[in-house]
């Protein structure tokens, strides 16, 4: 055992007892061919000079195995940018970790497809922009990307990968579900992750246009209930449905620094995929610290566990650890403050307002749609 | 819960789920696409029998001997357990040969 300095403490000096983690997102790089609108990257990306090392990823795998993570999940911008990602794939599967691959299906090819079979990859997870080329192409930015995925999910099926489908859902596609259900299906999809957009970051810049209708929200969920009963034992359905019509939010990470972590391209560590757009918030890097320590001491990942740091209606209200007062990040963009309960719980106090600027977004007087690019400045 | 599986069905573990030592926290879990499910004692006697040979029926016998329980008891449990799996796609079945 290692000498521990003090008790961990959250934001306002409360004790917590940091738990282990089971599952880690490793973004290796944040290029893609891809400029999705609702790109869940930080609004400032990481350029590929400043991404570590294939080595150094095996070293923050080994850690994070020591620590209890059980799951890696390779994802990016897109992974196959990276040429040297079945090092990466190798070096997780000997550190002992399941590996999900999460992809466009861009810039890999069938033969580095095998390649990655024969690095350790447990299943792969593609995603799918639209049921249509037209819709596919638009929305990712990317002309020709539809039979590219296609082409993809055939070499997934007949190399034997299990096969996820991660269908982003939004105002502009809502209506196509059950086809989307379809296509995953004729696919030989074992899952379908269909999640609705989350406001922040780059989807933040299209709210106008993305925003589902409370309609659309509705429609969505009996699709997915009527889909789970049709398909039971056939292909599983998860859902994220759009909180900004819920009564209560998303319990986020299950709960700040208790069951993930999130490593960026560049060796920061963070305690969610979005925490970047907490601006007084100070992340560290596994080339300065062990994952062990950052997981157990750091302040980011200390500073909402537990739920002594919540303030009220969280603090009396029965349900604080079922969902832990929602997203810290949705609260810093729409509270302006990262400790606030969730604006989108029906018991915030600024719920009214955040559901009439949703409605007033999703009335959305445009479809066009700002695309995610890394700048050009240097 | 209609079962999803008939006792002269096969159950196996497919590509991308299997059983894993957790050492560190000194259990068994069962790793699947986006999933690690930790397993109990019952649970990871039942899914260390699947080899995709021999059939629900064959395996509740099995256990039913070496543990000394009522086989109709095992057999419940260990449908309704591989029906839950069966559902999440953690388990295959195929029909006997």
């Amino acid at each position: 055992m290692k000498d521990r300095p003090a008790q961990p403490a959250d934001i306002d000096g409360n004790p917590v007892t940091p738990g282990l983690p089971m599952a880690m997102l490793a973004e290796i790089t944040h290029r893609c061919p891809l400029a999705c609108p609702y790109c869940s990257n930080p609004m400032e990306l990481v350029r590929a000079g400043a991404e570590i090392s294939a080595e150094d990823w095996g070293r923050v795998f080994r850690q994070a195995a020591d620590l209890g993570v059980l799951q890696v999940h390779i994802s990016g911008g897109e992974p196959g940018a990276r040429r040297d990602l079945a090092q990466i794939v190798a070096h997780a599967r000997d550190a002992g970790l399941y590996v999900n691959l999460i992809t466009s299906g861009i810039g890999i090819t069938e033969d580095r497809l095998r390649e990655l079979d024969d690095a350790g990859v447990d299943h792969v997870q593609l995603s799918l922009q639209g049921i249509r080329p037209d819709m596919a192409d638009r929305i990712s930015g990317h002309p020709g990307s539809w039979n590219k995925k296609m082409a993809f999910a055939e070499w997934v099926t007949r190399i034997g990968f299990p096969l996820t489908i991660n269908a982003v859902v939004h105002r502009q596609n809502m209506e196509r579900l059950p086809e989307m259900l379809e296509l995953a299906e004729g696919l030989g999809a074992r899952r379908i992750e269909v999640a609705t957009v989350q406001f922040h970051g780059w989807a933040d810049l299209n709210r106008d246009a993305l925003m589902p209708t409370r309609e659309q929200a509705v429609f969505a969920r009996r699709i997915v209930d009527e889909g789970r009963l049709r398909l039971r034992g056939r292909m599983v359905i998860d859902y994220v449905p759009a909180d900004h019509h819920a009564v209560y939010p998303k319990a986020c990470m299950g709960g700040w620094g208790s069951t993930g972590l999130n490593v960026g391209p560049d060796g920061t560590v963070l305690p969610c995929h979005a925490a970047q757009s907490i601006p007084w918030m100070r992340f560290e890097n596994v080339q300065d610290r062990s994952l062990s320590d950052i997981w157990h001491l750091s302040d980011s990942f200390n500073a909402f566990r537990g739920t002594a740091w919540m303030p009220e209606p969280c603090q009396s209200c029965e349900r604080k650890s079922v969902d832990f007062g929602g997203c810290r990040c949705q609260a810093m963009a729409l509270a302006g403050d990262a400790r606030a309960t969730d604006p989108v719980c029906s018991l915030s106090p600024l719920h009214a307002s955040v559901v009439e600027a949703a409605e007033a977004s999703a009335a959305g007087p445009t479809d066009s749609l700002v695309y995610r690019r890394m700048s050009r400045a240097d | 819960m209609t079962p999803l599986i008939a006792p002269a069905d096969i159950p196996y573990l497919p590509r991308g789920v299997r059983l894993q030592r957790d050492r560190v926290r000194d259990i068994t879990v069962l790793q699947a696409p986006e999933r690690a499910l930790r397993l109990d004692a019952v649970g990871e006697a039942i899914l260390s029998e699947l080899d995709g040979i021999r059939s629900m029926a064959d395996i509740s016998a099995a256990l039913a001997a070496r543990y000394d329980a009522p086989e109709a008891q095992i057999s419940a449990d260990m449908r309704d357990f591989l029906t839950g799996l069966i559902e999440r796609r953690m388990v295959f079945v195929k029909g006997a040969p």
